[in-house]
């Protein structure tokens, strides 16, 4: 029998046990309040279901524990293991049969249960919601740790200024430096460059997209309009990368190729499109949002001024909502500068310093990608140096959220 | 002292003026228009050449082989001089040719001979006689009727994928085999049916043998470890930070804290999430890479402050007035919330967990961080055997450069978007019936 059997083998025990003793503590604390009030009026703090509620909360809770800690200690020899399988049990329902009696000689018309199982509630919860400050917490000293020893070897300097990146050579002894070269201004400038590319397309079309759905269009049109342009949000990545390699890269190369360039098939330029395409709902919506939360009597005011509807969307409405969409903007480069697999798919992998769009270009994404998916050790300067790439990609998004989600969630308050 | 004349409404220069006006407005609704096109022109050809590409994976040629197996091995007559079989591989080999000569004669060669076995998908000849040779019991020889897969050279010319006038050593089918598969064709042995390998099957080397059924039971094991991982964790969270939360003093700080975190965690890279798992649960707790088990726990990290906005959106939507007649009641606060709130607010909670988990399946990068794109061609039983996922599965056959894998890396999509557009689907029915009832 497997781990994971065991665990769920025991939670079933566990839950045939709960199921049993809420019953018997339901009986129970009915029986007594009718034997110990006979006709008198009961308090709402006596009813059998929060006395059975608590009896299981505390049950349940010391259960799992229980399973949790008893297979972290179960032995992996299977003869050792069936014994101490059916000791783990012996021991559960002991444990859940004394905890329930104790509880059981309590229930009754005095016992104020739910007031317990309030604060009980309440715990758990709080519990459950340090969760994502936990994550927070690992994510930064995990990418802090590993990033803190790549610096010992590499300089922060070199590191952000270099402009030569070449993390998988260095074999041999005489080669420049034994541990690959790790400057990484041109993996920056790749990310930089698709992300410019990727707002180029995902910026005004979005924008023009929230304006055209906020402003002119229809209720009818924008019931359809809206959720087909979010079907874009909806597709995953990798299936955006599939289409810049199988259609968009190809025909890039073949438009080109007629007017006498040569492009490779992976390009900032196809990566870049195909990443615009992706990230306009992102603006569309966020900005339609902004849009719709300026006040109706400015375009009232200005209308009445003799203005069209263009000239109070961009004299008065967008200057309104200037700082809204901003946020919106900044939210969708955070999001384009961590995209990974439209990249990985169709960037390439050179670390070219080059303006050219029509070059392959690589970015902070891909090279974490490339320098963890091969089999190396885990300490070796090229791993830590993903994680120092991803410590700069964290940081970067991480500030950029804040701005964003401050800028935009002010500006909603003070329009609403 | 400029005295200006008031311009009158119907001279030339006003009229002029108010033209370019409102030619502007009509070139402004004209740029709207050309936005919302560009953007749906976009989406209609990535699903079209996507789907047009990836249809015809859910086909395939097969060709039906009339066998006659001789079981016995004789090294004897080996030995003694005389041509015949010594192993299990050659003698199906030869049985195969044997039933090839039937339709197709003169393969004597070397050289033909693996020409002519390299329009069968031989890897599935054997997994399939295999089973029969360990039943035969060691009898003289069978006979036996197998319907095996083309090769994918073979398949991909039927389908029309290879151009048959283009120079021999231009495509990867060489003129003889052109010949022979048309003979079998026109023998009626060879027929296109539905593909179910693509479901059942493992991953494989050879694209007419590969299936998503590994990265399918992958997903699904990564998805309900997360679900389990990530739902209590993220409604619980959800309704603590909206209904218990302190509102005031240090309490309430602190919560705000909480909210701008969680906020920001749903907008960081999840590729930084996968950089997590690989530095916690590989490096740091010793857990294998690869399989579903960190998978899950991985997404389900990535899925959680998602899950918390979407659960405090559809609490926020429910009217506080009926916490409060609860409390006017006499019922303590968790009462009041998980009796009356919750409840209303429990199918807007769904569908934000539908879509959380829609969108969790959806996720590449962070599952390539833990390793999970190893070649896989076991279907896994356990969260502990190596695994890969659907999306991951994709980005690996991507990789590929022949026309088979093209075929098959779309079809793969088609399905993963099919299981999103159920997923969502489900989600829509939910809200949906929600609204209903509340109006």
């Amino acid at each position: 029998m497997s781990e994971w059997s065991f665990i769920a083998y025991m939670g079933l025990i566990l839950l045939g046990l709960i199921a049993a003793i809420y019953a018997v503590t339901q009986f129970q604390a009915l029986q007594r309040n009718l034997t110990q009030k006979p006709g008198g009026i009961l308090p709402p703090r006596a009813r059998p279901e929060d006395q059975g509620g608590l009896v299981i909360s505390v049950i349940g809770l010391t259960g799992l524990l229980f399973i949790a800690l008893a297979a972290q200690f179960r032995p992996q020899d299977i003869e050792q293991s069936l014994s101490f399988d059916v000791g783990a049990a012996l021991g559960l329902i002991l444990m859940s049969l004394v905890l329930g009696f104790l509880f059981i000689r309590k229930v009754g018309p005095d016992f104020a249960a739910r007031f317990h199982l309030d604060r009980l509630v309440r715990i758990i919860l709080i519990v459950l919601s340090a969760g994502a400050v936990l994550t927070t917490f690992a994510i930064v000293l995990s990418l802090l740790f590993e990033a803190i020893r790549f610096f010992a070897e590499v300089p922060v300097w070199d590191f952000i200024f270099g402009t030569q990146w070449a993390p998988q050579t260095a074999i041999r002894d005489d080669q420049t430096g034994q541990s690959g070269l790790f400057g990484a201004l041109p993996v920056f400038w790749g990310t930089f460059l698709i992300m410019a590319i990727a707002m180029a397309v995902a910026g005004p079309v979005g924008l023009m997209i929230a304006i055209y759905l906020s402003e002119y269009a229809n209720q009818q049109t924008r019931r359809i309009i809206k959720p087909t342009i979010e079907i874009l949000a909806g597709i995953p990545t990798v299936v955006y990368g599939f289409f810049a390699l199988l259609t968009v890269g190809p025909s890039i190369r073949a438009t080109m190729a007629v007017l006498g360039f040569d492009v490779p098939t992976q390009s900032a330029i196809s990566a870049g499109l195909v990443m615009g395409i992706m990230i306009i709902p992102l603006v569309s919506s966020l900005s339609d949002d902004v849009i719709n939360a300026v006040p109706q009597s400015l375009r009232d005011g200005s209308m009445a001024l003799g203005a069209t509807k263009s000239e109070t969307m961009r004299r008065v409405v967008f200057a309104h909502a200037l700082p809204g969409i901003a946020g919106s903007f900044l939210l969708a480069v955070s999001r384009a500068i961590g995209e990974t697999m439209i990249v990985v798919m169709a960037a390439g992998r050179a670390a070219n310093l080059t303006i050219n769009p029509l070059e392959s270009v690589t970015t902070v994404t891909v090279q974490i990608v490339t320098l963890l998916t091969g089999d190396q050790a885990f300490d070796s300067a090229k791993t830590l140096a993903a994680f120092a790439l991803g410590f700069v990609l964290f940081l970067v998004t991480l500030n950029l959220n804040l701005i964003a989600l401050t800028v935009v969630r002010r500006y909603q308050e003070q329009a609403g | 002292m400029n005295e200006r004349t008031p311009r009158r409404i119907d001279s030339p220069k006003v009229q002029a003026r108010l033209r370019r006006r409102h030619r502007a407005e009509r070139r402004f609704r004209l740029y709207g228009r050309v936005s919302v096109i560009f953007a749906i022109i976009a989406l209609a050809w990535l699903l079209i050449s996507v789907g047009a590409s990836g249809l015809s994976a859910f086909t395939s040629y097969s060709v039906q082989l009339n066998l006659t197996v001789e079981t016995q091995t004789d090294i004897g007559r080996v030995n003694a001089g005389e041509e015949g079989p010594t192993s299990r591989s050659d003698i199906i080999q030869q049985s195969v040719l044997n039933a090839l000569r039937q339709s197709i004669p003169h393969i004597d060669e070397r050289d033909d001979r693996d020409r002519a076995l390299g329009l069968i998908s031989m890897q599935e000849v054997h997994f399939q006689l295999n089973e029969k040779m360990d039943q035969s019991d060691e009898r003289e020889s069978f006979s036996t009727t197998l319907t095996v897969p083309l090769s994918d050279i073979a398949d991909q010319t039927l389908k029309g994928h290879i151009n048959r006038q283009s120079p021999e050593a231009q495509r990867p089918i060489s003129n003889e085999q052109l010949v022979w598969l048309d003979r079998l064709r026109a023998e009626g042995l060879i027929e296109r049916r539905f593909n179910a390998r693509l479901l059942t099957r493992p991953d494989s080397r050879d694209p007419e043998r590969a299936g998503i059924a590994s990265a399918l039971i992958g997903s699904v094991m990564i998805l309900m470890l997360a679900a389990v991982i990530a739902l209590p964790i993220g409604i619980g969270s959800a309704i603590y930070l909206e209904e218990f939360a302190p509102e005031s003093g240090l309490g309430q700080r602190v919560t705000g804290g909480l909210e701008i975190m969680i906020n920001n965690l749903a907008a960081i890279p999840s590729i930084v999430f996968g950089l997590l798992g690989l530095a916690v649960f590989i490096n740091f707790m010793g857990l294998a890479r690869s399989i579903p088990l960190v998978g899950g726990l991985v997404l389900a990290l990535r899925m959680f402050p998602v899950l918390i906005i979407a659960a405090r959106a559809a609490l926020q939507a429910v009217p506080s007035t009926i916490v409060d007649g609860a409390l006017a009641l006499g019922a303590t606060r968790s009462q009041a919330v998980f009796g009356q709130k919750v409840p209303i607010a429990a199918p807007g909670i769904l569908t934000g967990a539908i879509l959380a988990l829609a969108q969790a399946l959806g996720e590449t990068a962070p599952l390539l961080m833990i390793g999970m794109v190893a070649f896989v061609t076991t279907v896994p039983t356990e969260l502990t055997d190596p695994a890969t996922a659907l999306p991951v599965q994709i980005f690996i056959w991507s990789d590929s450069a022949e026309r088979a894998w093209l075929e098959k890396t779309s079809a793969a999509i088609i399905l993963l978007l099919m299981f999103l557009l159920l997923m969502n689907g489900l989600a829509i029915a939910l809200r949906a019936r929600l609204q209903k009832r509340l109006l």
